[in-house]
């Protein structure tokens, strides 16, 4: 058991890496609480926070799910209508000049500011929240997969044509392959926008959800059912990212910034 | 010799539009390669010597003149075309063999049969154990083995290589110069290779083009006529450095190389 734990702490592993800094963060956070004493209506002590959550656990883990749920859908669409509008930039000319441009233009405008419109538009249920979390998440997707099928050797694309590929083959073969790193990188930033603009749907407008829930909490000014809120976004954010970084891990072993991971990995066993 | 060249460029030039107006890259080229020939082309760097490769692979559109390939006039890639280019661009998702299969599987599912020979290829060129291995794992030279195996899978009659071992360290490119030279000599495929090294230029090829720079001219071409096959050895002869002698003195009479 102690040769195990003394393994775990010594060997390089990124899990533990998250879990140590986020417990001393914790843990610090809870001494200055009790050190200090600031009033719990500013910032109560972690301890706290996690008794709240034990109170009620259900309503969060429902409320959660709701969200989760919302990020999820959001981003899977994202991904989908992203890929698909980065594919058709990189092969029209027509499509680069229009939907690219736009694309480029509307991002530089403040989109969390566009959520009440949603609201006009799709009312209060869970479309405008899948809405929001979509158009947050869609452009890292399009930016990055459209640099991504672009940065193809212009040799390897002379040999796609001296050996007469079809355009589909060299889409599935050769660009989309080598876009998936950039692919994978716009989605690491995706995921988290798309938490982003499902909590901004919540707050405009509904009865569901963690953006819900704090609304509430603040309105009674019990700030310790916000900070719960808030770590369970922590949380769930934190899941989501690493799950990203686990299925890029799974499908690029590859790419060189993978490989000095698989190296590293090999070495341990 | 009466054969019907397998390639021919007839007065060909080729004009880049830039923001500062038409550069000329190539002007009046004429060149013809029969079949089975060997003939290289060596020249300073930017002397349009990659731009008359990309001509002839159908990659490039020509300004002015003609380039005929097994009797058709060219318009795009020709038929039975294989290339090779500096950078090996073996794709890193893919096994070695998976990428020698490649030109393979561009326009259909590779059979069994073409698996068999890809893995001849492999094994032929030193790389057997190795096909299963992913490129980032090899060595450039092992890849560039690769990127060979793979123009020759496709069983084509003219290979186009673009200065192929420009990025190897001196005894790797020997190496590869033997195996090209016996490759060529079993396969005899035509063959037309870009190179800056004169050395290289002589001991593969038949023939020797000469190009100058701005805008690219044939300034020359030079018939190689040293036994084949040849080894490593040969380029200790007086012949070769004769001819060695001849080509870099040309070039330091027109001011591209000093002597």
């Amino acid at each position: 058991m102690m040769r195990f734990v003394r393994r775990w702490l010594g060997g390089d592993n990124e899990t533990r890496d998250v879990v140590v800094v986020l417990s001393a963060a914790l843990l610090l956070w809870e001494a200055g609480v009790r050190l200090l004493k600031p009033s719990p209506l500013i910032l109560p002590a972690p301890s706290a926070i996690f008794a709240a959550f034990l109170e009620t656990p259900g309503l969060f883990i429902r409320h959660l799910g709701f969200t989760l749920g919302m990020t999820c859908i959001g981003f899977a669409l994202a991904v989908v209508l992203g890929v698909a509008l980065a594919v058709g930039i990189v092969y029209s000319r027509f499509l680069e000049r229009t939907i690219y441009t736009l694309l480029v233009a509307l991002n530089s405008i403040p989109k969390v500011a566009l959520a009440p419109l949603f609201v006009i538009w799709m009312g209060t249920g869970p479309e405008p929240k899948v809405a929001i979390a979509l158009m947050l998440a869609i452009f890292p997707i399009v930016i990055d997969t459209v640099l991504g099928l672009r940065s193809v050797d212009p040799d390897m694309l002379h040999l796609a044509r001296v050996s007469k590929a079809s355009p589909w083959a060299v889409l599935t073969k050769i660009r989309f392959p080598c876009a998936l790193p950039s692919l994978f990188a716009g989605m690491k930033v995706a995921i988290s926008f798309a938490l982003v603009g499902a909590i901004v749907g919540e707050f405009v407008a509904g009865s569901q959800g963690i953006g819900f829930q704090i609304l509430v909490a603040q309105g009674q000014f019990d700030t310790v059912r916000v900070f719960v809120s808030l770590l369970l976004l922590g949380l769930v954010g934190t899941v989501l990212f690493f799950l990203v970084d686990y299925a890029e891990r799974l499908l690029l072993p590859w790419h060189v910034s993978q490989r000095a991971r698989h190296e590293r990995s090999a070495e341990r066993v | 010799m009466a054969a019907t060249p397998y390639v021919s460029l007839d007065r060909v030039g080729k004009t880049y539009l830039s923001p500062r107006g038409p550069v000329a890259a190539l002007e009046n080229i004429s060149l013809d390669v029969r079949p089975r020939e060997f003939v290289s082309v060596v020249g300073p760097s930017g002397c349009g010597k990659s731009t008359l490769l990309k001509l002839v692979g159908g990659l490039e559109s020509i300004s002015s003149g003609k380039v005929v390939v097994d009797g058709k006039a060219l318009d795009g890639p020709p038929d039975r075309l294989g290339m090779v280019f500096q950078r090996d661009v073996l794709l890193d998702w893919r096994t070695i063999l998976d990428n020698v299969l490649l030109s393979i599987e561009f326009t259909r599912k590779p059979r069994a049969e073409e698996r068999e020979r890809a893995m001849a290829l492999i094994n032929r060129f030193g790389l057997g154990g190795f096909e299963h291995r992913f490129p980032w794992e090899l060595s450039g030279g092992m890849r560039q083995r690769a990127s060979i195996c793979r123009a020759l899978l496709a069983d084509p009659e003219l290979l186009l290589m673009d200065e192929p071992f420009g990025a190897l360290d001196a005894m790797t490119r020997d190496d590869l110069n033997v195996e090209l030279a016996q490759i060529w000599q079993d396969t005899r495929k035509t063959l037309l290779f870009i190179t800056h090294s004169i050395v290289e230029a002589v001991f593969l090829s038949d023939r020797v083009v000469m190009m100058s720079k701005a805008p690219g001219v044939i300034v020359d071409t030079i018939v190689i006529d040293l036994p084949r096959p040849r080894r490593l050895a040969v380029r200790d002869s007086a012949e070769f450095a004769a001819y060695v002698h001849r080509i870099r003195h040309h070039f330091a009479e027109l001011g591209i190389v000093k002597e």
